[in-house]
């Protein structure tokens, strides 16, 4: 474990409005083709402290499979729509809507509760936020996972997806306000791109 | 609030007309000074030194409703996080660093070599990763559709581009300087000239979206997305650094500018300085 960072980050900045044609590639929220045994949709609207969808933020997800492997195959900008690669990017549409198609994540280690890596980017917001959607399901691995277990009920509540009825989860994310979505320092600073 | 986001996306940086007309370069400078004193006095005090840009920085409007109001949250990483995605050379054609040939004739502009280096907080080289770039053009627009900056498009230039860096994290493009551009923050608001860089680590925590910004710009101390760093040391830290060296005689000027990402939590093992690179081979 090496906590002895001695080089200063470089400071982050907004992605602004206009990545639309850098960061979005073809099949980008593909990570496994629409239809594909074991297949589920994520999907969810990104809102803003008015309530208002956001129309110009991407998002990207980062996950193990569905037995909890986290693999390490290339592929992920140039889908050749059978190899898992674990990542995929979504920019949300002008409703505010992003979608994945994806697995469920399987736990990384045994018993614990799975859940898929989020990163927030948007218009506005001046550096990427991190932040986590469990699966709604096992009750008990949500009980014991660490950051869901510090966090009061309410709060804990933004971090799980609401299981749909085609076996899709939905996830929506607030960046601000009522039911704000937690988001994750993984650097213990306080600086890492914390409120004011 | 002066920045509610548009009912259409017509206008993403716009903020209402009301607004535009009352908000000038003065007003915004007011703001920005009143946060910089404020920072300079917490520093003397024994503040730290904050090394990322505010989340809530007013002077930047469309911040307001887009930062989380509550401290982000501690949390250790977990495992899948300690991990990125891997990218390699079939991701990636190595002409995709080369901006200046993507059409059929060369792009309007100053030619210009950027290069640098990706490392971590410990210093070591981010290798095998993915660069992303995108920029605009000379005249300080970006071929998209919601880009009304009445300047002349490039059909030779999009500015778009994309690289793996190497085994010593480095990696290095050829495109054209972008001009500086006005947008909607408030009356008379100009960007300073920026290339947005988007970058990945070893570890999916060390991800970032930044820009990077020409040495000497008048308009850094008018910028409200620059200025939402207050720091002087990290903003300079966005600003690459003109090299004659690297500057090609009849060809291109030259631009260094290193990357740090934050540090590993994860213990390493020496296979890793190779990075994905060898899963092309699978």
């Amino acid at each position: 474990m090496s906590n002895s960072t001695k080089l200063v980050p470089t400071p982050g900045q907004t992605v602004g409005p206009f990545y639309g044609y850098a960061l979005p590639y073809n099949k980008d929220r593909e990570l496994l083709a629409p239809g594909s045994p074991g297949s589920i949709r994520l999907q969810g609207t990104v809102y803003d402290g008015a309530g208002h969808p956001v129309p110009d933020a991407i998002l990207e997800i980062w996950q193990p499979d569905s037995e909890g492997n986290i693999v390490h195959r290339t592929g992920s900008l140039v889908r050749d729509g059978y190899t898992f690669t674990g990542f995929g990017r979504s920019a949300v549409g002008n409703t505010g809507v992003y979608t994945f198609t994806t697995v469920n994540p399987g736990p990384t280690e045994p018993g614990a509760a799975a859940f898929i890596s989020v990163a927030v980017f948007a218009r506005g917001l001046m550096n990427r936020l991190f932040t986590r959607v469990y699966l709604p399901e096992n009750d008990e691995a949500l009980a014991k996972d660490p950051l869901l277990s510090s966090l009061d009920p309410e709060r804990r509540k933004t971090l799980i997806a609401r299981r749909d009825a085609d076996g899709g989860l939905t996830w929506d994310i607030r960046l601000q306000g009522e039911g704000e979505t937690v988001f994750l320092d993984f650097e213990g600073t306080g600086t890492g791109g914390a409120a004011q | 609030m002066s920045d509610a986001v548009p009912a259409t996306p017509a206008a993403p940086t716009a903020v209402p007309a009301e607004a535009r007309r009352v908000e000038t370069q003065q007003d915004l400078d007011a703001e920005i000074k009143a946060l910089g004193d404020a920072y300079a006095r917490a520093l003397k005090d024994g503040a730290a030194p904050e090394t990322q840009p505010r989340l809530d920085f007013p002077p930047y409007r469309s911040s307001l409703l887009r930062h989380p109001t509550k401290s982000l949250h501690h949390a250790d990483p977990e495992t899948i996080e300690l991990y990125s995605p891997a990218f390699g050379h079939q991701d990636v054609h190595e002409l995709e660093s080369d901006l200046t040939i993507q059409h059929n004739g060369e792009p309007l502009g100053e030619r210009i070599i950027v290069q640098g280096k990706v490392l971590d907080g410990d210093g070591r080289p981010v290798a095998g990763q993915l660069v992303e770039i995108w920029q605009a053009n000379s005249s300080g627009r970006y071929i998209h559709k919601r880009d009304q900056h009445p300047a002349p498009l490039d059909p030779n230039f999009t500015g778009v581009g994309r690289c793996i860096t190497g085994p010593d994290g480095s990696y290095r493009f050829v495109t054209i300087k972008p001009g500086a551009y006005p947008w909607k923050n408030h009356l008379n608001a100009w960007r300073p000239a920026h290339i947005h860089f988007s970058l990945f680590g070893q570890e999916f925590t060390q991800r970032i979206v930044t820009q990077m910004y020409f040495p000497g710009d008048q308009l850094f101390p008018l910028d409200p997305i620059y200025q939402s760093i207050v720091d002087q040391d990290a903003r300079d830290r966005l600003v690459a650094t003109y090299d004659h060296d690297l500057t090609q005689p009849e060809w291109a000027l030259g631009y260094n500018w290193d990357i740090i990402l934050t540090g590993s939590k994860r213990t390493w093992t020496e296979n890793e300085a190779l990075g994905a690179e060898g899963d092309d081979h699978e």
